[in-house]
């Protein structure tokens, strides 16, 4: 029987990764569901960096992937915070109608 | 026995993961999120990284999802119509998401077929929370408080981005209430018998 390698979860890996991108391309109006595929991106780094500490005898790459779980929490509140905001002031949440900036 | 865990939970993972970018309702996309997240937490303990694998459940299920849930349901949103083009855009993506699907396997098993088998979760100690904690609160500790920092940062831009003040709605104001002195309110008029009191002036002795 074959035994557990860090291919395997690499791949598992780089497979969430893709549908994350994937998720951001096909959901092009809907910002909540991008939100949401950016945090499937994170989640396979986080499983890359943790599969690649295990394997290879090292620390490191967890405490790199508590950063990176920081960094994903506060991205997930400031992302929302000005999605509340920006339908506060619109009343939609569609992406393709961002255009306030531009005068 | 350890390679059946893996592929059951990983068919989890990339099924919920396809099931979030997918379903119409945001709400089951949470869902399917939360599950995700849960699963990737099975996988790290599968491998031996305990500390992690519970941080991804306290942290993604406990707070990111559950603010992710609150947000959807607060915004009133017609999400049907926000589905529209999804046929539109997925030929394109499809075809990118295969390419990179298979440069990214291309290079992970040139790397995974390496000589990297030395498997320990937990180097230097007997548990991984220990390893983590003997790194984590000494070579790293400017790194640690960085992400305190970071925190910290993000929690005042969500306050200040989401605080409004509502002109419109009658608020208690303590300093007024407090400020307040005898004069303020209360005036004494001298009343002349059968005179009365000038009404003008009892008015601003009122509001004043």
């Amino acid at each position: 029987m074959m035994e557990l390698t860090l291919g395997h979860y690499l791949s598992v890996s780089a497979a969430l990764f893709t549908i994350g991108v994937f998720g951001i391309f096909v959901n092009r109006k809907n910002i909540i569901v991008i939100l949401m595929a950016i945090e499937l991106i994170l989640l396979s780094v986080n499983l890359n960096l943790a599969a690649f500490s295990v394997f290879s005898g090292t620390i490191a790459g967890q405490v790199f992937a508590m950063l990176v779980l920081t960094v994903a929490a506060a991205e997930a509140a400031v992302g929302l915070a000005i999605l509340v905001v920006y339908f506060r002031n619109r009343g939609e949440i569609s992406v393709e109608d961002v255009n306030m900036m531009h005068g | 026995m350890q390679l059946i865990a893996f592929y059951i939970l990983s068919t989890v993972v990339l099924l919920s993961a396809v099931f979030v970018i997918s379903a119409r309702n945001p709400v089951h996309s949470v869902l399917w999120l939360i599950l995700s997240f849960f699963t990737a937490a099975g996988l790290l303990v599968l491998i031996g990284a305990e500390f992690l694998a519970m941080l991804l459940v306290v942290v993604y299920v406990g707070a990111v999802a559950v603010l992710f849930l609150f947000v959807v349901m607060m915004l009133d949103v017609d999400f049907v119509e926000l589905k529209q083009g999804f046929l539109n855009y997925s030929v394109i993506g499809g075809i990118i998401a295969v390419l990179m699907c298979a440069e990214i396997i291309f290079v992970a098993s040139a790397v995974g077929a390496g000589d990297i088998s030395n498997f320990d979760p937990s180097p230097g100690a007997d548990t991984n929370a220990a390893a983590l904690s003997n790194v984590l609160y000494t070579d790293n500790l400017l790194l640690f408080q960085m992400a305190g920092v970071v925190l910290l940062i993000a929690m005042i831009g969500a306050i200040v981005l989401t605080l409004r003040h509502r002109t419109h709605i009658k608020r208690q104001k303590v300093e007024d209430q407090t400020a307040r002195h005898r004069g303020d309110a209360v005036s004494m008029v001298n009343v002349q018998p059968g005179q009365g009191i000038d009404t003008s002036d009892s008015e601003r002795g009122a509001t004043s």
